[in-house]
């Protein structure tokens, strides 16, 4: 990143301006040791933001204060408004904000000034900011901005055709990806060219059954399973892979935490009795000899607070309260 | 394995790595993770194997540097600090209120330097900039007026000019119901939570201000249960403390599925023993407050959680439409009526004792705070590893505070010895969660501010 070779002081645009001092007051808080070249941007920066002044030299200067210090909403904030002023041509700008956001990647005001360019270039930009995205997501795949960014983009201007298969491969690269079980959520809700969560519910369901069934520690896809019976309880019940993959999961390491609490919530929700069931819980049972009679609700909360120590307080209070609400 | 791109399943498993089907490749989320859980677990087994002496060293809270690391950073901050230079009100907040919560008292000329200094940063239409001349911005507003409470003083409270401090919130509102964080500027949660705690605090808060506001909130709860910044983002700690403590100030708890936000927060807290922000993130000494303080809140909406749990534990949809309007404390609140006195709900909530006890493991949590937080020459961090910020102390000292006061019943004065890790000379002073300012000095303000 470049800075001016010499400061605001030196530049003949601007040797007409005063620059304005912070006005911190005689007896200054939190006050910050500011270099040379910073006070003397800001300061000219402050004449021409107090005039309201909107030019190429003004533009010029939040430039040289945004280099300085990407979070100073009121710099951004000025610009734009130079921008419109000047009707600046906004591919130069979206060029320019992107090299910022490459080395800030967590800064709001830089996403919320893409955002505000992105909205104004219409669905022409949408690809340039996927790739963006990308861009950044492949450094780190969970930059909470970036997927928001994202997010809008797809909502605002199209690019649904390859978000899925975008969510695959990262879902291959890591599957323990939050944010990318989190995306693929929001491409089989929200996407326009799938149809809506009932139409693919049948094959994430098996996707990420075989997810859980990998990884069964993993807690994402326990999460997006659940996720994909939101506010339909009776039909999660009903779909016997659901409980299913809590047996299996169990039949194979029956402290895993995850399965038991998801057996937990289809028994409160109405799971009905079955051999499975009784033989899942058998190895529990015998382990556990004060559940030989306890009903399966209580076998499995009596085992969460002892396999799930960290959450004793949460398995007792979830106990007590069910046996008050059935 | 399916070579079709669409239906591979997602085992982690890298063909390349067939080679030898022993060893499935980590993925950078378990290589995070596990490093973090090496570097705690070695601070653990430490304290642990230690002898009793250093044990309760180690158990410390070292408020001596903390307070002289605090105190220096107002009165000076080196040049690397200028990333900052639009988030001073913040700066204020993050050293003051920890040094209230280590109830260290500032003298009076710092108090009066800060109150002035925020006076500069207040805009004359309304509202707190991050420094003189600045916008103004709804979270250093929130800083700026948390500041001026803790300090608590006729002269700083009555600095806060509400009437043009209304406006400017009124004019951050969007169509939607929810608030921009400042003048074209980005909508979250966290600009509904500061702007809804801020007019609560000061007694602004009406119902034209309130309206919508509950209803965006509660569109983003996520599948998982927790809230996001915005709808479809991820669930967050930070947004989804900002969520709840928003919704119950407006006395709309009852928007937001509660067992599900329970469910999810509660299982924010791993191994290491404090809180990640996110699933499958890593730990983080901040969300000791964030999720912490968010799952401590509901401790006293259990009237409202019982109801939603046997709700959806009957397969009946819970009714969008609440008939019953009654908040869990008692307080009636007429939904369309102009009179509604919004800040009694933040008074009443922190009058009711918890009906129950902590939903998380607070000794737990101090355990992580005290032991891989502190910083030997004062301060606190993330985790270690990382450097410490005023930031972190701040969140980690706030949370150490909430998981202190959780266990409290209405029987007990103050927390009990078993309640407070290490020796009982570590506990804080207690906060008002919904605001997160000490909570004497949110008394002090609510009288001060009702008056008007």
């Amino acid at each position: 990143m470049e800075h001016a070779k010499s400061g605001p002081s030196s530049w003949p645009e601007l040797a007409d301006v005063v620059p304005v001092p912070q006005d911190d007051g005689p007896s200054p808080v939190v006050p910050i040791a500011y270099r040379d070249d910073f006070r003397e941007v800001m300061d000219y920066f402050r004449a021409l933001y107090f005039t309201g002044e909107r030019s190429p030299r003004a533009l010029r200067l939040t430039t040289e204060a945004i280099e300085l210090n990407p979070g100073n909403y009121t710099v951004w904030h000025f610009r734009r408004l130079i921008l419109e002023a000047l009707d600046f041509d906004l591919l130069e700008e979206m060029k320019f904000v992107g090299k910022i956001a490459e080395c800030n990647p967590k800064n709001y005001q830089i996403w919320h000034h893409k955002r505000w360019l992105a909205e104004k270039l219409g669905p022409d930009i949408a690809n340039n900011e996927h790739e963006f995205t990308m861009k950044i997501l492949a450094i780190d795949a969970k930059n909470y901005h970036a997927w928001s960014h994202r997010q809008w983009v797809l909502q605002a201007l199209g690019g649904w055709e390859t978000e899925l298969e975008y969510c695959n491969q990262l879902l291959k690269e890591d599957v323990f990806n939050n944010s990318a079980w989190n995306q693929r959520y929001f491409v089989i809700t929200r996407s326009p060219l799938l149809g809506g969560l009932t139409v693919v519910r049948d094959s994430e369901v098996d996707y990420t059954i075989e997810a859980i069934l990998a990884n069964p520690q993993n807690e994402s896809p326990w999460r997006y399973l659940k996720g994909l019976y939101k506010g339909e309880n009776n039909l999660l019940v009903d779909d016997e892979r659901i409980s299913g993959v809590c047996f299996k999961v169990l039949k194979n390491d029956w402290t895993c935490v995850f399965a038991l609490s998801f057996l937990l919530d289809l028994l409160c929700t109405g799971l009905q009795p079955s051999d499975e069931l009784k033989s899942t819980l058998e190895p529990i049972r015998s382990s556990h000899p004060e559940t030989a009679d306890a009903d399966p609700v209580t076998v499995v909360c009596c085992i969460l607070q002892k396999c799930d120590p960290l959450r004793v307080n949460y398995w007792s209070w979830f106990k007590a309260t069910l046996s008050q609400v059935s | 394995m399916d070579p079709s791109p669409q239906s591979a399943p997602p085992t982690g498993d890298d063909p390349a790595a067939a080679a030898d089907p022993e060893l499935p490749r980590l993925t950078v989320t378990q290589v995070e993770q596990m490093k973090v859980e090496a570097r705690v677990g070695d601070i653990y087994r430490a304290l642990f194997g230690a002898a009793p002496n250093t044990k309760s060293i180690m158990l410390e809270l070292w408020r001596d540097q903390h307070i002289e690391y605090l105190t220096r950073g107002l009165r000076h901050l080196g040049p690397a600090f200028h990333v900052l230079d639009a988030n001073r009100p913040w700066l204020c907040y993050w050293m003051v209120h920890p040094l209230a919560l280590l109830d260290e008292a500032l003298d009076d000329d710092l108090e009066n330097d800060i109150i002035d200094f925020l006076a500069r940063c207040q805009d004359k239409d309304g509202g707190y900039s991050g420094g003189p001349g600045q916008l103004p911005h709804l979270a250093t507003t929130y800083a700026a007026v948390n500041t001026l409470v803790t300090i608590g003083s006729e002269r700083a409270l009555s600095s806060i000019n509400r009437d043009n401090l209304y406006k400017f919130m009124f004019r951050m509102k969007d169509v939607s119901g929810a608030f921009r964080m400042h003048d074209g500027g980005e909508i979250d949660v966290r600009a509904s939570y500061t702007a809804i705690s801020v007019a609560s605090l000061v007694n602004i808060l009406d119902v034209e201000l309130a309206k919508g506001v509950g209803d965006f909130i509660a569109s983003c709860q996520t599948y998982e249960g927790g809230i996001a910044g915005e709808p479809y983002a991820e669930a967050h700690g930070g947004y989804t403390f900002c969520g709840l403590a928003a919704l119950i100030l407006l006395n709309e708890a009852e928007k937001v599925d509660l067992p599900s936000l329970i469910g999810w927060v509660a299982f924010r807290q791993g191994v290491e023993c404090g809180f990640q922000g996110r699933t499958n993130k890593l730990v983080d000494g901040c969300y000791s407050f964030w999720q912490g303080a968010a799952i401590a809140l509901t401790q006293k909406l259990i009237t409202i959680v019982d109801k939603q749990l046997k709700s959806s534990y009957s397969c009946k949809r819970p009714s969008g439409e609440d008939a019953c309007s009654t908040s869990s404390y008692g307080c009636t609140a007429k939904k369309f009526s102009s009179a509604v006195d919004y800040a009694k709900f933040g008074f009443d909530f922190i009058q009711q004792s918890n009906q129950i006890g902590p939903l998380f493991h607070n000794i737990a949590l101090q355990q992580y705070i005290l032991l891989c937080s502190q910083v030997l020459e004062g301060g606190l961090r993330d985790k270690p590893g990382k450097n410490r910020d005023h930031y972190h102390s701040c969140y980690c000292l706030s949370g150490l505070s909430v998981s202190q006061y959780s266990a409290m019943t209405d029987a007990d004065s103050c927390p009990l010895p078993q309640h407070v890790l290490g020796p009982y000379s570590n506990l804080l002073e207690p906060i008002h969660p919904l605001y997160n300012v000490v909570l004497d000095k949110y008394h002090t303000a609510y009288e001060f501010f009702s008056k008007e």
